[in-house]
């Protein structure tokens, strides 16, 4: 088990030391009276209720570490990765990181009136690649995101799973981060799947750190070394892929 | 089951390697400066592709940049030079062919600064880059597109027979310092919409208010002859600075000479605005796309 030194001496990449994140959200309908919270006069006299997401996980992903995170719906994975990205802020408890995390969701695309080829270079651009350098990678990501024919066309016109290919195929063609994936490789049909968790190899061979939030086991077997597995906002266990998903299979 | 001690930080840090820091905490000032200026050609490109796609859009193209003010212009040059023709200023169409176009860069500057983070959620929250990029970005489309209205307003107040001189070059600086002036305005407005969504309504609203107020198709000076209270209000408004001084430089009438200090006061403004903007926008790193 992965404890505070790690035995092959690798670096600590991100540290999750007993975060809890409390979301307070505007109640509705009858049942909004269980475990109310009045607002006052500012809050228009509407009903919060505090949603308790992550109750005190901790644990330390190094580098070269694949993490499958699993747990059924609503059992606060995504919160967890978007705490560790900074978008959603910790209760209480600290995320350290060494850098800047990306966050590859499914969902809108980078700039959707732009061209695919557009957003590449922007994209590009943005993760601090210099224009000879992108436009040098351009080929290569377009071929990964297999989008040749829909390049030029604006990416307001993609469907849902070219648009999380081209943002997985941007994101991936710098190296060293640390990436975490939400979901997005269910988006893709299989043979892309098969291609995303091949890079997602290469990236941890690389020394890059990944997560991987997925209902698929499969998935979560060809390409994460560690399983983290979070029901209810705990963490219920954190070990080597096979023992977590075969306990998990088994509950 | 993993327990995580302080000691997990181990110092054995490898070259190349970044050292562990705070999600949610901020580069410092000089830092993140250094981080935007690494992206300038990041925020060209945003820019530049933005200006293609608006292009792209309409039949006219870039026409549109160059149309839109002198449509605006020739609205306003109607209602307010038929139906109000005796408070005019003298050389009417050149005055406001100058304010219209002046206002236009502050006023799509502000308006599409202030929306810069909130409209571009799915960018900031997939890829990690400082976000004073996008405003400035923004900003930099407003610029470029600056660039031909420029040029059409001096091409007409040529044609209106006032003689083209070297003090004509004093509009460069003048860009520059309301380029600058309206990044600092952008920044502070972009982070203010992040905070309070409801700003967003009241955008349209501020950008009216201003537009009647600054003397863009009346004369301030005019108007308010005989009232040195207002005249003194006004000579310390940025806008109302800006506006007098690109009158001033390209209409050859002693009317609209600018007073020498407006120089001062706009260079202050430009520099005062743009250091709090990167400031205020910078203190608030963290919070941008973030959902709670």
């Amino acid at each position: 088990m992965a404890g505070p030194t790690d035995p092959q001496g690798r670096r600590p990449v991100v540290v999750v030391d007993d975060l809890h994140v409390e979301y307070r959200v505007l109640a509705t309908g009858k049942r909004a009276k269980a475990g109310e919270a009045r607002g006052g006069l500012l809050h228009r006299g509407r009903t919060t209720r505090t949603v308790h997401a992550l109750r005190g996980v901790s644990f330390t992903a190094y580098e070269g570490d694949s993490v499958g995170v699993i747990g059924a719906n609503g059992s606060g994975k995504s919160t967890l990765m978007r705490a560790i990205v900074g978008l959603t802020p910790a209760t209480r408890g600290t995320v350290q990181a060494a850098g800047r995390p990306s966050l590859l969701g499914v969902g809108a695309a980078l700039v959707k009136e732009l061209s695919g080829s557009r957003n590449i270079i922007l994209g590009g651009l943005a993760l601090g690649f210099t224009r000879e350098e992108i436009e040098a990678r351009h080929d290569d990501i377009v071929a990964f995101a297999g989008l040749e024919e829909f390049i030029d066309l604006p990416m307001r016109t993609y469907s849902s799973g070219m648009t999380a290919r081209l943002k997985f195929a941007i994101a991936t063609a710098r190296n060293h981060d640390i990436l975490i994936v939400d979901e997005a490789l269910a988006v893709g049909d299989k043979g892309f799947r098969a291609k995303s968790e091949g890079r997602i190899r290469e990236i941890r061979d690389d020394a890059g750190t990944v997560f991987l939030v997925s209902h698929s086991m499969k998935s979560v077997r060809d390409t994460c070394s560690r399983t983290v597995w979070i029901e209810r906002g705990r963490l219920v266990m954190d070990g080597p892929t096979d023992e977590v998903v075969t306990a998990y299979e088994a509950r | 089951m993993v327990t995580t001690e302080p000691d997990a930080i181990a110092p054995a840090a490898r070259p190349g390697l970044v050292p562990l820091t705070l999600v949610g905490g901020r580069p410092p000032l000089g830092t993140y400066l250094r981080q935007v200026w690494q992206r300038r050609s990041f925020i060209y490109a945003l820019a530049r592709f933005r200006i293609e796609a608006e292009n792209h859009q309409n039949r006219l193209g870039m026409a549109w940049v160059v149309l839109k003010p002198l449509l605006n212009a020739g609205l306003y040059g109607t209602i307010f030079g038929v139906l109000m023709a005796s408070g005019r200023p003298p050389h009417f169409v050149e005055f406001l062919v100058i304010g219209v176009f002046l206002f236009e860069f502050f006023a799509t500057s502000f308006t599409s600064g202030a929306k810069s983070i909130t409209t571009n959620t799915a960018l900031v929250q997939s890829l990690a880059f400082p976000r004073m990029a996008l405003p400035i970005a923004v900003v930099l489309q407003r610029l470029l597109q600056f660039v031909p209205m420029l040029a059409i307003m001096v091409v007409v107040v040529a044609a209106f027979g006032h003689p083209i001189g070297p003090e004509w070059l004093l509009l460069v600086p003048l860009t520059v310092l309301f380029f600058a002036f309206n990044t600092g305005l952008a920044l502070i407005a972009a982070r203010l919409t992040v905070h309070v969504r409801d700003l967003n309504n009241l955008l349209p609203f501020i950008t009216r208010i201003t537009f009647y107020t600054t003397g863009i198709f009346f004369s301030i000076e005019q108007r308010f002859a005989d009232d040195p209270l207002v005249l003194r209000i006004a000579s310390f408004v940025p806008l109302h600075e800006f506006l007098t001084l690109a009158r001033g430089v390209l209409l050859d009438d002693p009317v609209f000479e600018a007073p020498p200090e407006f120089w001062l006061y706009a260079s202050v403004w430009s520099i005062g605005v743009l250091v709090v903007g990167i400031v205020f926008f910078w203190a608030a790193e963290e919070r941008y796309g973030r959902t709670d």
